[in-house]
């Protein structure tokens, strides 16, 4: 068996008294897509906030393929190859698209601390960052400000910003949310062209859409894993019809 | 930089440089003290407009490099060369320090620790009569003069002046503008962004801090040469005020916002002080008039009145 | 020995002040997020207001009735402030603590303006002049009630946050806005009467500490940095943190003033350096400034 690309490992999470994260054990396997679902408040955000660094867990362990990365920063984290996407749209509104792509470029890169020379000196950049909107059919708007921007162009260029850093682990955070259906249809088959060589862990309310993106699909309830398997065993599932699909 | 700004910033270099010529001697060193309040304007504008943090002690930098210069040109018998550069030096390590503790916070506690850290330092200058001759101050400093070359008169410090002012100005311009900067400026608007796509913003924000302080520093270093007399007035919160309030109403995250703000209040202090003593009553004003009425500052108000002529044109 | 009881009784007393003074300053920022830095300069107005009451020898005028109108003058003069000028910014905190300052700067000349440059002493009331002298030693009375009157209001504070329905609503305040506002709490008048107090209690505050320190130009300048240190150390919003913080930074900075008198300011770098590194919320804080 190859090593998982994600291994979360008895993680628990409490804030104050309250458990967020309840003995959460999952396993991604590498090039997996993986679906987590549950209703709102079950800790689904507050697992990716702790496997991208954002929150510390109260006890547990996170491993990356392989190495435990429970104690990294978030920022150590993502030049280990973690990228996400934001449920609530995090952009930098008084910029370009291009610029926002070629702060995630320059995130991974050694030029970041380069403190003569403007990023318009690195052309390669420049190319890669419009290659990355390309992929989300936002190359004709690389120039416009972010705030100039449909809500359906935002969500997509969530997802550019994750894409230009090329992540081994990608954590997507409701990409559909707020969709109209054929924007979300358009989110989907981008979703599906992503290759093999990126792991997905896809938090998504909307299971139409999402279920045929996922190998796998883990329903989280009060911060507990309460069902784990492929997405017809988790449909299936008495507890997911009870709890998730409300029957 | 636009060619347009390009061309008026080499006028007004040139128009600066030629100043001795046309004016005299009060209006050269009140040009001299313009000039070091532009620096450490644009030093604190790193902090504030790029980086989103406001400190309130940025004239501790100044202090420091100060009284490091006095003390040791006037007790230790060094040249002004060699203290010149343990001054700035001092300023620098004081930074790095500083900017461990601080940045553990933000916003308004950010704001809270400079300001005590900087009245700290302040106290310390009042108290520790022993170095800094506490409240009678360190005079009789002598002013270096490099390559031999004495700076004595009003028009050679003040073309001295300039010419660290052009260095400091394209440093900071070419730091604020660079692929570091980017980074900064992205920092301020979404961190939590940041760290998730591989910056490391307490890093960045410490770097930036450094670089300020060290700014911060050559503005003490000229300011102490100026006057040849150290006080722990220097260090006070009017003066870290006094370059906040430049950078606010200037237009903080803008190159020329500091500069601009910080002749607004030069001038405003020369001419209004000749008449009235109450500085600070005034300092106090104008920090409530600004922002109530331009909370951007006079150059993007300046910008956004000239696109509403050039609009209404159209 | 004689010595060191007047030490620990100055140590305790600059605490008590600075507890009247922090307390404030701590709900104001805890409830408003706002860092008033007005409020040094509110202890020295109510100083030099406390100085000229006593000084016109009003008849029936004591330090008491004293602390009490300048208490109620900068209780007035907080709300003022915060109706005409900070209501405006709501939301705002940078531009509320830039207004401060200017205020600050503004109240710290005009009291220059009224009362000189001069330090102008604050007479001990007369009963309280005479040390008390037990088992041989004599002890400063006025510290000893001072400290006795920062307890009283300490635990007058206590009773009004944990026992009284406004008490409930500010620390409701404190703890989650939102959700106060959901719950109906009239949020607005509770920021005026929240500020009023704090800004009263430091006014009072610089009556009390008048026959210590007396009145004089940059007391403020010397008082804030102190609230700041006691809140940063305490912990924002909290009045457990700032009584503890209080009383610590009075007795570091009276002791070091003692034994270190060049370094005393220094000195107060460390318990900060060492709280803001390991306990950035502060010691009893639950939200980071």
């Amino acid at each position: 068996m190859t090593t998982p690309a994600l291994f979360i490992d008895n993680l628990h999470k409490r804030f104050g008294g309250l458990p967020a994260t309840r003995d959460v054990t999952m396993r991604v396997a590498q090039g997996e897509r993986r679906l987590v679902i549950g209703p709102n408040g079950a800790g689904k955000t507050t697992l990716f906030n702790q496997i991208t660094g954002d929150i510390a867990p109260t006890s547990g362990a996170i491993y990356l393929f392989g190495a435990d990365v429970t104690r990294l920063s978030p920022a150590q984290r993502a030049h280990r190859g973690i990228a996400r996407t934001y449920q609530i749209i995090t952009l930098f509104q008084k910029d370009t698209l291009e610029h926002n792509v070629m702060l995630a470029l320059l995130g991974l890169s050694r030029r970041r601390f380069d403190i003569l020379r403007p990023l318009s000196r690195f052309p390669d950049m420049r190319a890669a960052a419009r290659e990355a909107l390309a992929l989300v059919g936002l190359d004709g708007a690389a120039d416009r400000t972010v705030s100039a921007l449909a809500y359906g162009e935002k969500r997509r260029l969530e997802i550019a910003l994750a894409l230009a850093q090329k992540p081994k682990l990608l954590l997507l955070d409701e990409p559909m949310a707020g969709l109209s259906l054929e924007e979300r249809k358009s989110v989907k088959s981008l979703i599906a062209s992503i290759p093999r060589t990126t792991t997905l862990v896809m938090i998504e309310h909307d299971m139409d859409t999402a279920l045929d993106l996922a190998d796998a699909v883990t329903l989280l309830h009060y911060g507990k894993v309460l069902v784990d398997g492929s997405p017809q065993a988790v449909i299936s599932d008495p507890q997911t019809r009870e709890v998730y699909l409300g029957v | 930089m636009s060619r347009a700004s390009l061309i008026l910033a080499l006028t007004a270099l040139v128009a600066l440089a030629l100043l001795p010529f046309y004016a005299g001697e009060y209006f050269i060193n009140l040009a001299s003290q313009i000039l070091i309040a532009a620096i450490f304007a644009s030093s604190l504008n790193l902090l504030v407009g790029y980086g989103g943090l406001t400190s309130l002690g940025h004239a501790a930098f100044v202090g420091v490099s100060a009284y490091v210069f006095a003390w040791l040109t006037t007790h230790a018998g060094a040249g002004p060369a060699v203290a010149a550069a343990a001054a700035l030096v001092g300023a620098t390590i004081v930074a790095c320090v500083f900017g461990l503790v601080a940045l553990r916070a933000t916003g308004l506690g950010f704001l809270m620790i400079t300001l005590a850290f900087s009245q700290i330092l302040w106290g310390l200058a009042y108290r520790w009569a022993s170095v800094t001759n506490g409240d009678n101050g360190i005079s009789g400093i002598p002013r270096f003069s490099p390559f031999g070359l004495s700076l004595d008169g009003a028009a050679a410090f003040y073309w001295f002046t300039l010419a660290l002012c052009v260095i400091a100005f394209a440093a900071i311009a070419a730091f604020a503008s660079s692929a570091f900067g980017a980074a900064l400026r992205g920092t301020r608007d979404e961190p939590r962004r940041m760290a998730a796509l591989g910056h490391d913003v307490r890093l960045i924000r410490w770097i930036t801090f450094v670089y300020a302080g060290f700014w911060a520093g050559v503005a003490g270093l000229l300011y102490v040469n100026y006057n040849k007399f150290i006080h722990p007035s220097a260090m006070s919160i009017t003066n870290s005020a006094e370059g906040l309030l430049a950078v606010i109403a200037g237009g903080s995250g803008t190159l020329a916002g500091p500069i601009v703000g910080a002749t607004l209040i030069m001038l405003l202090k020369n001419y209004v002080s000749a008449y009235v003593e109450r500085w600070n009553m005034l300092l106090g004003f104008v920090f409530v008039a600004i922002v109530l009425i331009a909370p951007d500052g006079v150059i993007p108000g300046l910008r956004r009145a000239a696109a509403r002529i050039r609009g209404g044109r159209k | 020995m004689q010595f060191w009881i007047i030490q620990f009784l100055n140590s305790l007393a600059l605490g008590g002040l600075l507890f009247l003074l922090s307390s404030g300053f701590s709900l104001i920022f805890g409830l408003m997020r706002l860092a008033n830095l007005t409020h040094g300069a509110f202890f020295m107005v109510g100083a030099y207001i406390g100085a000229s009451l006593l000084r016109q020898r009003v008849v029936g005028m004591d330090l008491w009735l004293a602390a009490l109108l300048a208490g109620i003058a900068l209780a007035a003069l907080g709300g003022l402030l915060e109706r005409l000028v900070l209501r405006r910014l709501a939301g705002n905190s940078l531009g509320q603590v830039l207004v401060t300052l200017g205020v600050a700067f503004i109240l710290s000349d005009a009291c220059l303006l009224v009362w000189g440059g001069d330090p102008i002493p604050v007479p001990t009331p007369r009963a309280l002049a005479r040390p008390i002298f037990f088992a041989g030693l004599a002890f400063p009375t006025y510290r000893l009630v001072v400290i006795v009157v920062s307890v009283v209001v300490a635990v007058g504070l206590h009773a009004l946050l944990e026992r009284t329905r406004i008490g409930a609503m500010i620390r409701a305040g404190v703890d989650d806005m939102p959700i106060a506002r959901a719950v109906g709490i009239r949020v607005s008048r509770l920021f005026t009467a929240v500020f009023c107090l704090g800004a009263g209690l430091a006014g009072a505050a610089g009556v009390l500490g008048g026959p210590i320190f007396s009145a004089y130009p940059g007391l403020d300048a010397d008082m804030l940095p102190l609230a700041l240190i006691v809140v940063i150390l305490g912990g924002v919003g909290s009045l457990a943190g700032a009584f503890v913080g209080s009383f610590i930074i009075g007795a570091i900075y009276t002791f070091g003033s003692t034994l270190f008198p060049d370094l005393a300011y220094f000195i107060l770098f460390l318990p900060m350096i060492v709280v803001i590194a390991y306990r950035p919320e502060g010691l009893f804080g639950r939200i980071a400034a």
